[in-house]
């Protein structure tokens, strides 16, 4: 195989956890399959804790904190080694990462997990990225030419700041091309449960981002974060139309798989 | 009358609720100083030049002339526009130059207080001329501190407005023409920033000059070291 | 034209009514694209005003810290403020409700006789209704910025704080010029209808007896009040008339005069893309002896209207800090979409969002603080740093939890605490807690849900209006993950 990770740093076994959402765990279980096969492909073990549920956010965003509260304390145990946690998902890192510390911030002992959780929280395009330096060294000959889109989410923007990491590990790529759409920084209209709360509004914003990703004339779109892609697959089945997205990850393994064969 | 006894009433209740506030962390005191301070400082054209740039970009129209040619520059600027009354403030730095230059019918003294002033002030005058209290560089705006002599509406009612600037009035920050000429001791009844002529873009974004106040801005810029 | 045949927006607008005025919105293509249109206009002019991230962020800072300076002592400060402006000859007023600042208004113009007010822009006049207000007692008060003069000739509502009449085309305007002021010709050149709202509104500002205007920046340490604007009727409105009364909220005080300078180089900035407003104009106190214009009389009021609410809760107090810039509304997607007539608020859009619940009441706006997808673009251009998003996030919660059943229970509770709670609602996040917080019970969903996705109902609500079910997939990706590690040798695919 020609992928290789250009790992910066030494030598010895990478071991990681992976916090997979409770999203990738039920309704998008091969984004979460496509993210442990290429970090085990570059070399990297990775411990999936079967005890991990959800990082409470939905609940937590929605006005019911305590809930939230309680269904993250049950995560906090679960990542007792000092190694990094990789979340596939810019929204639920920036919830582990940003959110759970204030969310204990009134009992001491949880915070001090959810500080230590918090400060090995990577968002798994920013672990590709900065932490292994990946780049995929291929011939030329591998992996047909394929125009992407990339749909950053909110939070991997903002509470991550991994717009860079995505747009980074698309160019390590080779063949892939990454097209712009209009208004690309903007919401996909899916925000949890403001798109059962405000559906109209939300389903005007997906419809949106699906004309300027259709307009922008690519091939596919991928993007870190599940619920996003949810929101906008299942909106293109509702309209009937062929184009689809994935999670990053899967394109990485894909564009391997092609290197590989 | 009920306001008036509610008043005191609603006053107290307000502070109530306010003292009753928890206290907060205390905030640090705002240093404007030091953000002005460590700002990179401008550079590549002079003081003066970055004021004309700038005020031209808003719209206004820059006449960089003399101690000693400004009148003659004034004069073109009222024939220019075919001004037949000018109003000007009496007793002003400006004033002697402008009863010498102008012709009485052409210069209108604003002598009266506005009340008995108003018809003629919004009717029959096509220009008003101002000095400044300096400028800033920076926006390429206009320092004004109306008063006695050169009412608020001076710069105000009319479509022109003309003022005359010297370039030793040039700033480079609002900061620096508050800090260094001490505002904050002496505020006056109305003082003024003013960049350019009037604009609205409430009709469909669309940008137009002239909304409420003057339609047209003329600085009379006197350079420094070159008078006559 | 009489106070009686000027034409009044309907005061019964209600932020109740939000989601189906936002449906209607969604329909209304032509007003999808206007806002579009505008509000992209305006995300571009700010992003050339702040080219470099890391200056914006220091001047934010800045802004932030005399923002939060203030409201850190702000009975002081409204204490000295109040002192200044006596001394100065300033009559300070105290509101409590809108009713009291409309009785306020009523009593200075029944003391003058006056039965024109001349109003420069002031988006706390309109949350106290003051035009309405003052016709109702036969006062006609007259809007001089023309988008608000152009929507009070047409009976309608302003759509945004900064840019009131972005709904209107220049057909709009002339249609209503011409149907409303005499003599006003028919035209859609746009630099004529300035000309026409300009020669109109003269005759106004000539006979007025009072001058009304809103405040941007009150000064304590000068008694200076700062009105920011482009077009000169504010100027007109506080030089022109014998009265100049003020109105703002109480909120609106800085220290010292130069805390005026950051917040003034934001405003423009991220409010139109301007670096600098034509006019700042800076008022301390009424007409000195022997000048010959400026307001005789003075007055400041000072609202409250739910802002002593917002003050009184450490978590809810950075909405304060507002500077009413508007850029949180030109980024906001939802807003974009929906336009500010769809709130029935004063102030819509994220700002309107987090304020109204203060001025109306948790339960009367409780569509407007989930109205949002949380992306955090608002908080992102916000000049004064207020975290919009975790600001909804905790009205949502107040909306969801009385006193007693807050986990951290506030001292007081806000208007409205609670008043969103449905037992439903309530008992689908217990359940959802309990599911996802036993690990065993969660392996026994994760399994079982998969095997039975043929049960998935095709109708999931809001949900599926517009998109295909939500459906879980054939197998969990624990159970993937499990059996890829017993075939260890098996390739992933
Ligand atoms: S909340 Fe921030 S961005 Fe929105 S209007 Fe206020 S100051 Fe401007």
């Amino acid at each position: 195989m020609s992928a290789s990770p250009h790992a910066a740093g030494s030598t010895e076994t990478r071991q990681v956890y992976l916090f997979a959402t409770c999203v990738i765990d039920l309704f998008a279980p091969q984004a979460g399959v496509d993210v442990v096969e290429v970090l085990e492909r570059l070399g990297v073990t990775v411990h999936f804790p079967a005890a991990q549920t959800c990082c409470g956010q939905p609940a937590y965003t929605t006005g019911f904190p305590e809930e939230a509260r309680k269904v993250a304390a049950a995560q906090l145990d679960l990542f007792p080694e000092p190694w990094p946690v990789i979340v596939p998902s810019g929204s639920c890192g920036g919830m582990l990462k940003q959110h759970w510390p204030r969310l204990f911030a009134d009992d001491p002992a949880r915070r001090v997990q959810a500080e230590s959780i918090a400060a090995r929280t990577v968002e798994f395009t920013d672990y590709l990225v900065n932490t292994l330096g990946f780049r995929l060294d291929a011939p030329a000959a591998s992996g047909a030419p394929l125009r992407v889109a990339l749909h950053t989410s909110c939070s991997a923007r903002r509470e991550m700041g991994t717009l860079g990491c995505g747009r980074a590990l698309l160019e390590r790529l080779p063949g892939v091309e990454r097209v712009e759409h209009g208004h690309e920084a903007e919401c996909c209209g899916f925000g949890g449960t403001f798109s059962v709360k405000h559906p109209e509004i939300s389903a005007a914003m997906a419809a949106d981002k699906l004309d300027a990703l259709t307009a922008s004339g690519c091939e596919s779109f991928v993007s870190a974060d599940c619920g996003c892609l949810l929101n906008l697959n299942l909106s293109l089945e509702k309209r009937g139309a062929a184009l689809r997205g994935q999670h990053i990850a899967s394109l990485v393994r894909a564009r391997m798989d092609g290197a590989a064969s | 009358m009920s306001g008036a006894a509610a008043e005191p009433r609603a006053r107290a209740a307000i502070f109530a609720r306010l003292r009753a506030a928890p206290d907060v962390e205390p905030v640090a005191v705002p240093d404007v100083a030091g953000y002005y301070r460590n700002r990179a400082a401008p550079s590549g054209e002079s003081r003066r030049e970055r004021f004309v740039r700038n005020a031209r970009s808003w719209r206004a129209e820059v006449i960089e002339t003399t101690a000693g040619d400004w009148p003659a520059a004034l004069d073109a600027v009222l024939d220019a526009r075919n001004v037949r009354r000018l109003l000007a403030g009496r007793g002003t730095t400006i004033a002697d130059t402008l009863a010498a230059r102008l012709p009485a019918g052409r210069l209108r003294w604003y002598d009266a207080p506005l009340a008995s002033f108003k018809p003629e002030l919004f009717g029959a005058i096509d220009a008003g001329i101002t000095t400044t209290l300096g400028a800033v560089a920076e926006t390429g705006s206009l320092l004004l501190w109306p008063d006695a002599a050169e009412p608020r509406t001076l710069s105000l009612v009319q479509p022109l407005h003309i003022a005359v600037l010297h370039e030793s009035g040039l700033h480079e920050t609002l900061f620096d023409a508050m800090v260094g000429q001490g505002w904050a001791a002496r505020m006056p009844s109305n003082a003024l920033l003013v960049t350019g002529p009037s604009k609205t873009a409430d009709i469909q974004r669309m940008l137009v000059y002239g909304a409420h106040g003057p339609r047209e801005l003329v600085i009379l810029l006197l350079r420094d070291g070159d008078a006559a | 034209m009489s106070a009686a045949s000027l034409p009044q927006a309907d005061a019964r607008v209600s932020p109740e009514d939000f989601k189906q005025r936002s449906h209607e919105s969604l329909h209304d293509a032509h007003l999808r694209q206007s806002f579009r249109g505008a509000m992209d206009f305006l995300v571009e002019r700010r992003a050339l005003q702040f080219p470099d991230l890391q200056a914006f962020n220091t001047l934010r800072k800045l802004g932030e810290n005399v923002r939060q300076h203030a409201l850190a002592q702000l009975p002081d400060l409204l204490e000295r403020l109040e002192a200044r402006l006596t001394e100065l000859g300033v009559a300070v007023h105290w509101a409590e409700t809108p009713a009291d600042a409309n009785r306020i208004f009523l009593d200075i113009a029944r003391r003058h006789a006056a039965t024109l007010m001349v109003k420069g822009k002031s988006m706390v006049s309109e949350e106290i209704g003051l035009n309405h207000e003052m016709a109702a007692h036969g006062v006609e008060c007259i809007e001089t910025d023309m988008g608000e003069y152009i929507l009070q000739l047409d009976g309608d509502r302003p759509s945004h704080i900064i840019m009131p009449a972005i709904h209107k085309t220049k057909e709009d305007v002339a249609a209503i010029f011409h149907e409303h002021i005499d003599g006003a010709p028919l035209s859609d050149d746009v630099n004529e209808l300035i000309a026409i709202g300009r020669r109109a509104l003269r005759e106004k500002f000539a006979s007025a007896k009072i001058g009304v205007s809103g405040v941007n920046f009150m000064v304590a340490e000068t008694g200076t009040l700062a009105l920011v604007e482009n077009e000169g009727n504010g100027r007109l409105c506080t030089s022109v008339p014998d009265v100049h009364v003020a109105i703002t909220g109480l909120e609106k005080v800085v220290d010292r005069l130069e805390h005026v300078l950051p917040l003034y180089a934001l405003l423009p900035k991220s409010a139109t893309g301007q670096a600098v407003t034509t006019y700042l104009n800076l008022i301390t106190g009424p007409r000195r002896a022997g000048e010959k214009d400026g307001p005789r009389e003075m007055h400041l009021i000072l609202l409250d209207n739910g802002r002593t609410q917002a003050y009184r809760e450490a978590r809810f107090r950075a909405t304060l800090q507002c500077i009413r810039c508007g850029a949180c509304m030109n980024h906001c997607p939802v807003y974009t979409r929906v336009g500010g007539l769809s709130y029935g608020t004063t102030y819509p859009g994220p700002i309107g969002a987090i304020i109204s619940p203060h001025l109306m009441g948790l339960q009367s706006t409780r569509d407007l603080p989930t109205a949002s997808s949380l992306c955090g673009a608002c908080g992102d251009v916000c000049p004064v740093g207020i975290p919009i998003p975790d600001m909804l996030m905790k009205l949502r919660e107040a909306g969801r939890h009385s006193v007693a059943e807050s986990i951290t229970p506030p001292a007081q509770a806000l208007v409205g605490q609670g008043s969103v709670r449905r037992a439903g609602e309530v008992l689908a996040w217990r359940a959802w807690r309990v599911l996802y917080s036993h690990a065993a019970l969660y392996r026994l969903f994760a399994w079982l849900a998969p095997r039975l996705r043929w049960l998935t109902p095709a109708w999931q609500g809001g949900w599926t209006a517009s998109r295909a079910a939500l459906k879980p997939a054939p197998r969990s990706l624990r159970e993937q993950l499990a059996r890829r590690r017993a075939g260890r040798t098996v390739p992933g695919r």
